[in-house]
């Protein structure tokens, strides 16, 4: 094995990617062997450092160094008098941003914790060699070996954790029934078809870590007694594929995956199903479909996947975060786990604030921090350095807060996280636009199964487009409402059932927003053209 | 059904997909991996090569064309060398996507949905492309733009223009 006296990783997360990361590393790599320093100097490509708004960004170790808004034309002093000659490029460093705003120092911003994210951007995920080095493998080599699997089982439950996909389900109770399905033939199945807008986390860890989703399904197969999973990425998420399918190959290649794992006698094999764009997907059930190779429509519930899922067998469906919690729950104790977060909150919870926000990304915090924290002290507060308005939080089949709310904890008992998107609007923004958008959304995701959906999110963009374009009447706020109770009731799954909620929490807090809009027909933030001639909306 | 039978036997025809599909194993759970392997190499779903793939699976044409037809990644018409997808989900519809889509719009000189006569640009909007820390953003195949501003676009459209030129 090669030893090397310094490495360099170059964040090749998606918002340096824009920035030229690519270009940077093929330079330094250049630059490195110009000088005859590959021998001693490795340049390691990796996930999101934390601090993409700064990008490029490169981290120099075993000091490391953070250099940032690093150029292709910066390179050569950088390996010149860093990497030759021992001195710091000083006006790379990276500095705490002087903005108007509070924040906390680098890499450890106010309450971040990383425990999901905690090797993203420190190793590299092409490399497992890097990933067990940090102890990655252990999880599952501790299971295997010293733990029953109703051990497991009983371990995630006590630590309290609960799907990250926006559900909440309790894990160990939904692996706990999967293992006592009968039959042999079981699945487990890792969702990584993030679609909900404004969501990006789970792409992190499948672009930063993709390992910890593959010891994660390993163990969740030995402790129900499945031997096939299979991970369904959508097919967005080219880049997720690829280093996923790369890291699968080499887990087999280290007899991580196959028959006999680590000698135990358990057999464990995980293909990769890519998906072909369709948001309703990321309902288990639908999912399940698509797998089999079906229009993704949903199923009736019960039975469950638990019992019965995919081709009828029981089959675990868990979240990508909520699977790269698993090994170290295993490793550090399910006590150790339940420490962290609130009485009813177990764990930490990915954040991806994005839209008004100065300092849009993905940040991890403990269950209990308010959203002010991750607005203000994570995010930076807002761009246009106006007040804040309005959040949607998971999503648009979240709930839209208020600033009354910004004092409010994340915890499922709280404020509830949904999936963790925090999509924050100024007071530049008119609810009723960010509202029909919404609803432009679900009509055109739904799958168009049930009549409910299928004609509630039409009816539902119809009138909100009305409203955006001055043709509203002042009777349709309880159109609406009623609307929304109905779909609530009788539509099939989560798409249609959730599809009035963010109108629906955003009644009572912007009541007067609305009633000048389908009473008044002017919109008081000047966002909506009110005077679109009304016949070309119908 | 017929007219896209049709316009396969000339753009396509030889795509050579009769022994791609042959590399599959016969069970409907191939289906989708196999509708994207077809897409990869052709570009879109002809009428033939899912008639072909119906036969090859023993699922009903109906059921391939149902599935083929939900997903919006699968397209059953020919498009241009590059699909521009701009996504205009909230967090990109509030960073401004509706400028973008005006200034995408006057570069290439069609409205959403539709193809450039020269057959080099299909312009989409999309759902959510996991993009939304750099919103606004478009995807062009396989290339990723982000925190974009009308006036980019021309020179990104250039870009691509001068690969066909």
């Amino acid at each position: 094995m090669s030893f090397y006296r310094a490495h360099v990783l170059v964040c090749n997360g998606t918002p340096c990617l824009l920035k030229g990361s690519a270009a940077v590393q093929a330079a330094l790599v250049d630059e490195v062997k110009r000088r005859g320093l590959d021998s001693e100097i490795k340049v390691v490509e990796t996930g999101c450092l934390g601090i993409s708004e700064c990008g490029p960004v490169m981290v120099v170790y075993p000091e490391g160094t953070t250099y940032v808004h690093v150029g292709v034309a910066d390179i050569p002093e950088i390996v010149e008098e860093h990497l030759l000659k021992g001195r710091i490029v000083d006006r790379l460093l990276y500095r705490e941003k002087t903005a108007s705003v509070t924040r906390g120092p680098v890499h450890t911003r106010a309450k971040e914790q990383r425990i999901v994210l905690k090797n993203t951007g420190v190793i590299d995920p092409t490399s497992i060699t890097e990933y067990i080095a940090v102890g990655g493998y252990e999880a599952l080599g501790k299971a295997l070996t010293e733990m029953r699997p109703v051990d497991v089982v009983e371990t995630i439950k006590a630590s309290g954790l609960k799907g990250r996909g926006g559900a909440a389900f309790p894990a160990g109770v939904k692996w706990e029934l999967t293992a006592n399905s009968c039959g042999t033939d079981k699945a487990i199945v890792c969702n990584a078809d993030e679609g909900e807008p404004g969501n990006f986390k789970d792409r992190l860890i499948l672009e930063g870590d993709p390992h910890s989703i593959i010891e994660a399904m390993i163990i969740a197969g030995y402790a129900v007694g499945a031997k096939q999973g299979y991970v369904y990425i959508r097919g967005e998420y080219q880049q997720s594929v690829e280093h996923l399918e790369r890291a699968i190959a080499a887990a087999g290649a280290y007899e991580l995956l196959g028959e006999n794992i680590l000698g135990s006698g358990f057999d464990f094999d995980i293909k990769v199903f890519k998906g072909a764009g369709a948001y309703v997907c990321g309902e288990e059930t639908a999912l399940i479909e698509s797998i089999e190779g079906m229009r993704g429509e949903p199923r009736m519930k019960p039975p469950y996947p638990g019992t019965s899922g995919y081709l009828g067998r029981p089959t675990v469906i868990n979240n990508v975060e909520t699977l790269a919690n698993v090994p170290q729950i295993i490793l550090n104790g399910a006590a150790w786990y339940a420490s962290i977060g609130t009485e009813m909150s177990k764990g930490t919870k990915i954040f991806s604030p994005c839209g008004d926000v100065l300092l849009p990304g993905v940040y991890e915090v403990p269950f209990g921090t308010t959203m002010r924290e991750v607005i203000y002290e994570m995010a930076g507060g807002m761009k246009s350095g106006l007040g804040f308005k309005a959040a949607l939080i998971g999503g648009p089949s979240g709930i839209i807060v208020g600033k009354e709310s910004l004092d409010r904890s994340f915890a499922f008992e709280d404020l509830p996280p949904g999936a963790g998107a925090l999509i924050v609007m100024d007071e530049s923004r008119c609810i009723v636009d960010v509202i029909q958008n919404c609803a432009q959304f679900f009509l055109h995701e739904s799958c168009g199964q049930c009549v409910p959906c299928r004609e509630g999110t039409k009816r539902l963009h119809e009138t909100l487009s009305w409203w955006a374009a001055g043709a509203g009447g002042p009777s349709d706020l309880e159109l609406v409402k009623d609307l929304g109770d109905m779909m609530s009731i009788a539509c099939k799954c989560g798409l249609g059932q959730f599809a009035v909620t963010a109108f629906r929490t955003s009644l009572p807090l912007f009541e007067a927003e609305y009633r000048a809009h389908v009473v008044d027909r002017v919109c008081p933030a000047g966002v909506c053209e009110m005077d679109k001639c009304t016949s070309e909306v119908a | 059904m017929e007219s896209k039978e049709c316009a396969c036997k000339t753009a396509a025809g030889n795509g050579g997909y009769v022994d791609l599909i042959r590399t599959f194993g016969q069970t409907k759970e191939n289906l989708i991996p196999a509708l994207h392997t077809i897409q990869d190499k052709l570009g879109y779903l002809p009428g033939a090569a899912m008639q072909e793939l119906s036969d090859w699976l023993g699922v009903p044409i109906s059921d391939v064309y149902g599935t083929a037809t939900f997903y919006t990644l699968f397209s059953t018409e020919p498009k241009g060398r590059y699909v521009i997808r701009l996504c205009d989900s909230p967090p990109c519809h509030l960073e401004g996507s509706k400028s973008i889509k005006s200034a995408i719009q006057s570069a290439i000189g069609v409205p959403p949905g539709e193809t450039t006569e020269d057959g080099d640009f299909t312009f989409e909007i999309v759902s959510c492309l996991g993009l939304c820390g750099v919103a606004p953003a478009i995807m062009i195949n396989d290339d990723v733009y982000g925190n974009l501003a009308p006036e980019m676009i021309g020179g990104i459209i250039d870009k691509y223009r001068a690969k066909e030129a």
